[in-house]
């Protein structure tokens, strides 16, 4: 029995802990290459499940397609903001670059309510996707095993992006050391808007795998952004790999401190981002320069 | 408070003169007993946040219909023909809902303050009306203190309460064979009240609750709570979440596949706005309590429809609740010839009344709790459904005088 719910907690914190590594995956992306924290990625999230239920509400967009198209137009969406707001946060104080993608976050939460309301909106999920498999006497929701191994192999993607390919490689050395790869003339300035662009349409693939699990509402992404960052603290600040395995490993923490001690859950995630802050500063795959 | 005491003094007494002039004067004189020569009703919610779309602006449309209803019906005879409604967003916080009441009643002359959903903003509006000896009719809130110990002379509770919620679906889904309960929760206020309710009234209905479950809230992963609840194989999982939560955990429940498995899903507080936003083949076969349902009889449907012109969506109890509470008001003042406070409370209290609302209803004196009928409700299954908002199966009235805590428990002395 207690082997049956281990399996059962670890399949539920896995899936969890996709969301996070997807998003955070996306936050990291952006935050190497442009040297932004973007606030406004649980709202980018929110975006991508609330554009998921309007598409299927409307033009009756399935899941399988929205899993394609919500990322393209979240890709847009994001090519617009760095173009109209965020490149302008280049160089100037920190703060700016928290007022402004704060600021995005409370329009776009605000602006979802006025045109769909509080109480949320509906998804149906694909008939595939329903049911349980039976695992050694263990029903294991399918939709749980399929979005941890989707969001695998989304993260395996972007990882033999970034490792097999020259624009990978550009992009990697830009978030590693973007002084280095400018002064070795590599145009970075050229895959800014792009790179922005696709991290928030990461966000935007975990708004849609979030959608037939979760309540979809304007403030979805107001809880997730919270975790999100002690995630990418956990993992270690622009690092692609952290954030993965950060990810992962706080969706584990949340399912099993909900299992054992629930009303410790939450809390549970923030002490381990205190004692990785404490232990390495720069986060778990880190660099102790970034941390800087 | 001396000087507050001498004013209202004087204006009673005002109040009581002109009183007897209207006697005089007749027809001719009316107005006259009424303050500022005009009737305020003020509806204070959340008209932005998460209780929006169960109440908010839609209930203020509610109060304008029961204005104007009013006024078709007493036309020249009215106690006034000037009656306004105002309404201000308190984003369910104490302490902006004690400003905004304050404001409401002192600038903007308000009479009576409707609605007030969360508990703890509902607790400090009954404080303000207590302080200011002014009406305040709470239709929102779920909280029994209103009616308990922090009872006051000018507060009234019109809708439900967490012991009618609790005594409703924690009593008769036990009866119906639900004996053994794992109680999810979340790890507040609210959330605590529904359990301990719970608790007591599936026990008291010959159930056992195995045990319950903190959540820490907002959440939206329930998962694990649901295998770690489901693994003490109970026939019954009660969920206190509510709104975005409560939609979390269902389709949450619903992956995990629970009832295929024989568990049934009881709902603590739900309203139809909830169903609506998650729809109804995730809810279906899920049992909750409902203070009144718009397609439960003629008289509501015939009333729903008006509300559906008016708004273009179908009425929640609150906003049923609401235009109850303000036609119920209004006619008090009639009857009163006067909007002083004390007088139309001594014309609320004790009165039964039946309106679309209300069934079978009583005014308490005793603590101003509104008793009436409830319902357990069943959330249809998706073939059933023949209409937009046909969501709900009535499946036992509960009579009045057993759906709400008796008054010698109440603890409440005015």
């Amino acid at each position: 029995m207690a082997m049956n719910e281990l399996l059962q907690y670890t399949i539920q914190g896995l899936a969890a802990g996709s969301f996070y590594a997807l998003a955070a995956l996306g936050l990291a992306v952006i935050f190497g290459v442009l040297g932004v924290v973007n606030f406004a990625h649980g709202a980018c999230y929110m975006l991508g499940a609330v554009v998921a239920a309007v598409l299927q509400d409307t033009l009756g967009l399935g899941f399988w397609p929205a899993l394609l198209v919500v990322p393209v137009l979240l890709f847009l969406f994001g090519v617009v903001i760095e173009r109209l707001l965020v490149r302008w946060l280049v160089g100037l104080d920190p703060l700016y670059n928290f007022l402004l993608t704060f600021g995005l976050t409370l329009l776009l939460v605000d602006l979802v309510k006025r045109q769909y309301g509080v109480s949320g909106l509906p998804y149906e999920r694909p008939e595939v996707l329903t049911g349980q498999i039976e695992v050694g006497g263990v029903g294991l929701p399918i939709y749980q095993l399929f979005v941890f191994g989707f969001s695998l192999l989304i993260c395996a993607l972007v990882w033999l992006l970034m490792t097999r390919t020259r624009v990978g490689m550009i992009v990697r050395a830009a978030t590693e050391r973007s002084d280095l790869a400018r002064a070795l003339g590599i145009n970075v300035g050229r895959w800014v808007t792009p790179v922005f662009g696709f991290g928030i349409a990461l966000a935007g693939i975990a708004g849609v795998l979030a959608a037939p699990f979760r309540a979809i509402t304007a403030d979805m992404g107001s809880n997730f952004i919270i975790i999100l960052f002690a995630v990418v603290v956990i993992g270690g600040l622009g690092s692609i790999v952290g954030a993965v395995v950060a990810g992962f490993l706080v969706g584990l923490v949340e399912a099993f401190g909900q299992a054992y001690a629930p009303t410790y859950a939450q809390i549970m995630i923030f002490v381990l981002m205190a004692v990785v802050v404490l232990v390495r500063p720069a986060g778990l795959f880190g660099r102790e320069e970034a941390a800087r | 408070m001396k000087r507050k005491a001498a004013v209202s003094a004087a204006v009673l007494s005002a109040g009581a003169l002109l009183l007897s002039a209207c006697g005089q004067g007749g027809p001719g004189s009316d107005g006259g007993a009424i303050s500022d020569d005009k009737l305020v009703l003020a509806v204070l919610n959340d008209q932005s946040g998460v209780y929006k779309d169960l109440s908010g602006p839609n209930s203020v449309k509610a109060v304008e219909m029961a204005i104007a209803d009013f006024e078709e019906k007493h036309g020249d005879d009215a106690v006034t023909s000037e009656i306004e409604v105002v309404s201000a967003d308190h984003q369910n916080e104490p302490d902006v809902a004690n400003t905004k009441a304050q404001e409401l009643y002192d600038r903007e002359l308000a009479d009576v303050i409707l609605d007030v959903p969360t508990s703890s903003a509902a607790l400090a509006v009954a404080n303000q009306a207590k302080t200011k000896q002014k009406l305040f009719i709470n239709v929102g809130a779920a909280t029994t203190e209103l009616t308990g110990e922090q009872c006051n002379k000018y507060t009234f509770h019109w809708a439900y309460d967490t012991y009618m919620l609790a005594n409703g679906t924690g009593a008769a889904v036990t009866k119906e064979g639900g004996k053994n309960w794992q109680i999810i929760y979340p790890d507040y206020a609210f959330g605590q009240d529904m359990e301990n309710s719970f608790t007591a009234a599936v026990e008291a209905a010959g159930g056992t609750v195995g045990g319950t479950i903190p959540t820490p809230f907002p959440n939206d992963n329930f998962a694990t709570f649901l295998t770690k609840a489901a693994a003490k194989n109970p026939d019954v999982i009660g969920t206190m979440q509510a709104g975005g939560d409560l939609v979390n955990l269902v389709k949450q429940f619903n992956e995990a596949g629970l009832a295929d498995k024989g568990i049934e899903l009881a709902v603590g507080l739900m309203f139809i706005t909830d169903i609506h936003s998650l729809g109804v083949e995730q809810f279906a076969g899920t049992s909750f309590t409902d203070a009144w349902y718009w397609n439960m009889d003629e008289e509501s449907r015939a009333w729903a429809d008006r509300f559906l012109e008016e708004t273009g969506t179908r009425p929640s109890f609150a906003h049923a609740a609401n235009y109850s509470a303000a036609t119920q008001y209004l006619e008090a003042v009639q009857r009163a010839g006067t909007d002083d406070a004390d007088a139309v409370v001594g014309e609320l209290e004790g009165l039964e009344v039946d309106d679309v609302f209300l069934r079978n209803g009583e005014i308490r004196a005793e603590d101003h709790r509104v008793i009436h009928d409830a319902y357990l409700a069943r959330v249809k299954s998706p073939e059933d459904v023949t209409e937009d908002w046909d969501y709900e199966e009535i499946v036992t009235t509960i009579p009045a005088e057993e759906a709400f805590r008796p008054v010698e428990e109440s603890g409440c002395s005015m």
